[in-house]
């Protein structure tokens, strides 16, 4: 039997993350094909087809999936997981919205955000906020899963899987696409950024986000991220939010400014390689999880420290 | 005779657009508490550890109560699956606004599957318009059910609400994305999910819990509702995550910067 990626994409360039898809999809010791549905394919199924260790690129092309709905990706993929006994997809916004529905109507299981693939039925994954790690086993008979990305490394490039293409369904009424509003930026993304420097409620205005926070960002040519905090008091956008309802990071180096450390933002980001903590009271609960803590006003030292780099 | 009826059979409600929203929620342990495992690893302790209605399903429920406050929703049913103690996030429910609550009673822990083809049968028995649930439980973080109920129904799904404005049959639904907010079209019946950022929950006030006590509180057994569930979700085990080495307290920005400077290539 063989396992399906779903491949995440903007219609130009292939998603990150797939290359990592790839390298948890070897843990099953059988083909594995990747899914590139796209209104122009073309150069997508080529990158995925670059990717080392699939064995075929599937491509499903239609004008709405310009813009794909879940309802119509599902129509796409449930036909396909016929001769499939793995599903899966690296976590995200867009696969956490399409993969439940496909699990749904193949009436399997689906098991979210998996950290390690322990065999080809049993995974960890965080409950509570990551506070636990439960060990889970489906018995079902297709295993449908997401999984975390920068728990597996990149698959390398440079291979040439054939490409074939597949139905692709009308899109089903019901569900039409209006508009998309991307937050510009000329960083690097925040789930893929080497270094992220995040404010919290202590910023206090978006100002201090661009005066304070951006040009520290930019020394480090870092992704800027957020608290909950943060974002609520519309200091920074919401795609920009770390944390259990946000986005999960793992860069290299995580600086949290002005950010008490609660639970669902430390589930974000407690997976950085090294984590610097700004904070003016000692007592903050991030100081436990970062590797150099400094007790310090933040509009001193973030300044200091971008003059010092 | 070879007249055509003139009498169009209507809903009894139809002239004031009957708009019925069932809201799914689920009781789970309070956001603040950190839980513990349990010494054998069989589970988490939660025995006595404070509970309350999952904060999505929360602002679930407010978008429901300000959508009838438009006069858009006309009724609000709450809907929650689990054991007895459930009635209790039901009554908080009624007590923000809810007009009934319903609990379908079961002792199993239900995975998200098993929820959402739990609730395909209380919205085959409820036709509801607008079906709402929040983006995910924080206690099992899967971010599932949603997804699954709006598949078994094959109707149409809006994940991660921000925002939800109804016009006729139409919903326009701004969702949370990654990078930034994708806007789409539903037509109703459809299922939505709601995230943080949809609404602020109003707080109940002791008189809203009183006067809650007299609305209808409905307990359904599971098994009249004719659902066969399979289970194929174990759990093995849980454990405690291995925790970060200690950290150090710096002094000063020049010796967080020698310290950076000791991990290769992460600052020039
Ligand atoms: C269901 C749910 C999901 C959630 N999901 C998320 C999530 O994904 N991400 C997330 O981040 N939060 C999330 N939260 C919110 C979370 O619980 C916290 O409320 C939030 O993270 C706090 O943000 P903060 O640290 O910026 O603010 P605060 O907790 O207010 O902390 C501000 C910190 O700044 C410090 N400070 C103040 N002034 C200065 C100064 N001049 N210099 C230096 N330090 C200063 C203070 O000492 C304090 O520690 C969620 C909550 C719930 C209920
Ligand atoms: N036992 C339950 N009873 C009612 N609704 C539930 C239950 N479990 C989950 N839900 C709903 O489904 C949403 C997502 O849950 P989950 O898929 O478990 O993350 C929750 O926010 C609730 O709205």
């Amino acid at each position: 039997m063989r396992t399906l990626i779903i491949a995440e994409h903007d219609g130009q360039h292939l998603n990150d993350q797939v290359a990592r898809a790839v390298t948890a999809a070897q843990q099953w010791q059988q083909p594995v094909d990747i899914l590139i549905a796209a209104a122009q394919p073309d150069t997508l199924a080529a990158q995925a087809a670059a990717i080392q260790g699939v064995s075929s690129v599937l491509v499903a092309s239609d004008a709405a999936l310009q813009h794909p709905t879940a309802e119509h990706l599902a129509e796409i993929i449930v036909p396909l997981a016929t001769n499939y006994t793995v599903v899966l997809a690296a976590h995200s916004a867009f696969s956490k919205n399409v993969l439940p529905r496909v699990a749904a109507l193949l009436d399997v299981n689906m098991i979210s955000d998996v950290l390690q693939i322990v065999s080809t039925n049993t995974y960890v994954r965080g409950i509570y906020a990551g506070n636990v790690l439960a060990t889970v086993q489906s018995s079902d008979s297709k295993q449908v899963l997401t999984v975390r990305g920068s728990k597996f490394a990149a698959a390398a490039s440079g291979a040439t899987a054939e490409v074939k293409p597949v139905a692709a369904p009308a899109a089903p009424a019901g569900s039409r696409w209006v508009a998309e509003a991307f937050n510009k930026s000329e960083r690097p993304p925040l789930a893929a950024a080497k270094v992220v420097v995040s404010g919290g409620r202590a910023l206090g205005s978006s100002e201090a986000f661009a005066e304070v926070l951006a040009p520290l960002a930019d020394k480090l040519h870092a992704a800027i991220g957020a608290s909950r905090a943060a974002v609520d008091a519309g200091y920074a956008p919401n795609d920009l939010q770390v944390g259990q309802t946000g986005v999960v990071v793992a860069p290299e180096l995580y600086i949290a400014v002005g950010i008490s450390g609660a639970i669902q933002h430390a589930y974000g980001m407690k997976d950085s390689k090294v984590v610097v903590a700004i904070n003016q009271d000692p007592e903050a609960q991030i100081f436990k999880i970062a590797d150099y803590g400094l007790v310090a006003d933040l509009f001193e030292a973030v300044p200091q420290l971008t003059a010092a780099l | 005779p070879g007249l055509k009826c003139s009498v169009t059979l209507e809903h009894p409600d139809e002239g004031k657009r009957f708009m019925k929203a069932l809201v799914a929620i689920k009781r789970v342990v309070d956001y603040n508490i950190q839980v513990r495992v349990k010494a054998d690893g069989s589970d988490v302790d939660i025995e006595g550890v404070k509970m309350g209605v999952n904060p999505f399903d929360e602002n679930a429920i407010e978008e429901a109560i300000r959508l009838k406050e438009k006069g858009i929703v006309t009724e609000i049913v709450a809907v929650t699956i689990g054991s007895a103690a459930n009635q209790d996030i039901l009554r908080h429910a009624l007590a923000m606004g809810a007009d009934r609550a319903m609990l379908v009673e079961t002792q199993e822990t239900l995975h998200s599957l098993s929820v959402a083809k739990v609730l395909k049968a209380v919205v085959e028995r409820e036709q509801p318009k607008l079906i709402l649930l929040g983006k995910q439980a924080i206690d099992d973080d899967a971010g599932q059910t949603g997804q699954m109920l709006a598949a078994l129904l094959q109707l149409p799904q809006a994940t991660y609400a921000s925002q939800i404005t109804i016009e006729g049959d139409q919903a326009t639904v701004v969702r949370e994305i990654d990078g930034g907010t994708q806007t789409l079209a539903v037509s109703l019946p459809a299922v939505i999910t709601a995230d943080l950022r949809l609404n602020e929950p109003r707080y109940v006030k002791l008189p809203n819990l009183m006067m809650a006590r007299k609305k209808p509180l409905e307990n359904v057994a599971l098994d009249t509702l004719n659902v066969s569930l399979t289970h194929n979700i174990q759990q093995l085990n849980v454990a405690t995550p291995p925790t970060r080495p200690a950290g150090i307290m710096v002094k000063d920005v020049n010796e967080l910067l020698s310290k950076l400077r000791t991990h290769e290539g992460i600052i020039a």
